[in-house]
């Protein structure tokens, strides 16, 4: 019983910032003491959908961006997941805590060393350059994530198809990555929204030309539409709902997000 | 005869030792992070070593190309450097202390719940920070939701009788949305390795006559201690570091260090660029410092992957 009270009010405090969210994108003129909007509108969401320019294209920036990224992160980290999960070698602590610097050491320092090397090779403030910078943390947590896949994983079954004559790339393709498959969507899908939400290295590299879209709501936050800002929140928590609906499901046994408490 | 003998067969059981070592030594393994391990080196390590020849003056726009500390002594010698440090490590040990509590707390109480305390602990996960940030501006601000709550309640008469929360001197505002995102993300971790321990451990010292607090403080604490410690290591890591949080939801005076970091690297003066990048570079060193304390202080063996195993 009390357990289940805990976890109602767990889901209702974390859900509260988004109420006012909520009610400022359809609200139109919401003046203090007022609970609830005396009138309401669509116009914010209207502006989201026409406005072509920003919300639009910052939509479209950060979805390129961040599936380039993902994917990238993936090739890099699936056999480096492979060694750290199911292999024992020397300095393998320490190869772990490396891979993790670049989340828990504060890229600022990064940022503004690379961004004499990116101006250099034109990539400061282009799509590419962003993409570069974003695989520094998604290269760390998907690492983490298949390496933990890879613990749970039994590499009888692919000893079992070599002895049956099957190749390496046969194995690879149709007994290892289905068997992995569940861990690698999750994965994936971590990378893939951490690419989406970042903002320190986009506004770095990205030089005010790449409009992703928390630079649009980073810009309307300080100083805009309130109406406005929240829906443009409100939109960029879309791949986030996909994310929960998506590990609802692929989290049925909880070795990927463990992964993130075996460092 | 048999000087002559032995020679090259203490050679050959030498190589065949060498060789022995060579192929013991698991290239293979090397091999695969090799990508991984080298992107990071050339991203992360060749930014720090590019940041440190800018900060030195040996490298950059607006110098003559000669060695010069002075970058550092500007830094040092500024109070709102000192200010913004301890800013900074306050609020980054006093948030990742209280998240971790509340989440051991929160995780043992969870444990029994199911696959939804999982779920809900995700709700905030995914969530950008920026969103967060909007979301509790909204909330906590004198104009906010729960301001209005109160008055339509007839808590308050005003706006003005509403604590500030946001924007506060006390970066309250920047706890309270640390708390927020970072509490389901530990508990999260921490139920994950909750379920990868024995039950069987905790009901034997029960009943060898452990009382319930023995339990938790003998059997349970130091199975978690790996998760525990990398969890707080990552969140304590990521606030120390955070710009945009304290940016939007802080004070304008004192700043942390990534706001002043940021605020130097601005300016419109091209001087103060080599100063920001001294200042992240400090940044960064005491992270790393902070880091590999924790984890020879935490675990004693911190190069070696936790003692433990998921065991099914």
């Amino acid at each position: 019983m009390t357990r289940k009270v805990t976890l109602l009010l767990i889901v209702v405090v974390l859900f509260l910032p988004f109420l006012p969210l909520l009610i400022w994108s359809f609200a139109k003129g919401w003046y203090f003491p007022e609970l609830i909007p005396n009138q309401w509108t669509l116009a914010n969401w209207r502006a989201i959908f026409a406005f072509s320019t920003k919300v639009g294209q910052g939509f479209l920036q950060s979805l390129v961006i961040a599936s380039l990224a993902t994917s990238l992160a993936l090739v890099l980290s699936l056999p480096a997941g492979r060694a750290l999960g199911l292999m024992e070698f020397p300095g393998k602590g320490a190869i772990k805590l490396f891979l993790l610097l670049p989340i828990i050491v504060s890229p600022l320092a990064t940022l503004m060393g690379i961004q004499f090397v990116l101006i250099r090779l034109g990539l400061s403030g282009t799509l590419l350059g962003v993409v570069l910078v974003h695989l520094l943390p998604t290269i760390p947590y998907m690492t983490l994530v298949l390496s933990s896949v890879y613990a749970n994983f039994d590499t009888g079954y692919e000893a079992q198809a070599r002895t049956l004559g099957a190749s390496p790339i046969q194995v690879l393709w149709q007994v290892t990555l289905p068997l992995i498959a569940p861990g690698v969507v999750v994965g994936a899908l971590f990378a893939f929204l951490i690419s989406w939400n970042e903002f320190l290295l986009t506004f770095f590299v990205g030089s005010g030309r790449v409009f992703t879209l928390p630079m649009v709501l980073f810009t309307s936050l300080q100083g805009g539409n309130t109406g406005l800002t929240a829906a443009i929140a409100i939109t960029s928590i879309l791949p986030a709902l996909i994310f929960l609906l998506f590990s609802s499901q692929a989290l049925s046994d909880d070795a990927a997000i463990g992964g993130l408490g075996d460092v | 005869m048999t000087m002559v003998q032995s020679s090259p067969r203490v050679e050959r059981t030498l190589l065949a030792r060498g060789s022995e070592l060579l192929a013991v030594i698991p290239w293979h393994a090397y091999l695969l992070v090799l990508p991984a391990v080298s992107l990071i080196a050339v991203l992360f390590g060749g930014g720090l070593i590019l940041a440190l020849l800018q900060s030195i003056g040996l490298l950059g726009l607006a110098t003559d190309g000669s060695f010069s500390l002075e970058a550092y002594r500007l830094a040092f010698s500024s109070r709102a450097f000192w200010q913004s440090l301890g800013l900074s490590l306050y609020l980054a040990f006093t948030t990742t202390a209280l998240s971790t509590v509340l989440s051991i707390g929160l995780a043992l109480l969870l444990q029994g719940a199911g696959r939804w305390a999982s779920f809900a602990c995700q709700l905030t996960l995914p969530i950008p920070h920026l969103v967060g940030i909007a979301g509790i501006l909204l909330f906590l601000s004198p104009s906010g939701l729960l301001a209005r709550l109160l008055f339509t309640l007839g808590w308050i008469s005003s706006d003005q009788d509403f604590p500030l929360l946001v924007n506060d001197a006390g970066n309250l505002g920047v706890m309270i949305h640390f708390l927020w995102k970072e509490i389901p993300f530990m508990t999260l971790i921490l139920l994950a390795v909750l379920r990868g321990i024995r039950p069987e451990y905790g009901m034997q010292a029960r009943a060898l006559g452990a009382s319930r607090w023995q339990c938790f403080w003998y059997v349970t604490l130091p199975l978690l201690r790996p998760g525990v410690m990398s969890a707080s290591l990552i969140v304590f890591g990521f606030i120390f570091g955070s710009f945009e949080v304290p940016f939007l939801l802080g004070p304008t005076a004192p700043k942390t260090l990534p706001v002043l970091v940021y605020q130097a690297f601005t300016d419109v003066d091209l001087n103060q660029r080599s100063v920001a990048i001294a200042l992240g570079l400090i940044l960064s060193c005491i992270a790393m410092i902070l880091i590999a304390l924790y984890l020879w202080l935490g675990s004693g063996k911190p190069f070696r992957s936790s003692t433990f195993r998921r065991q099914r």
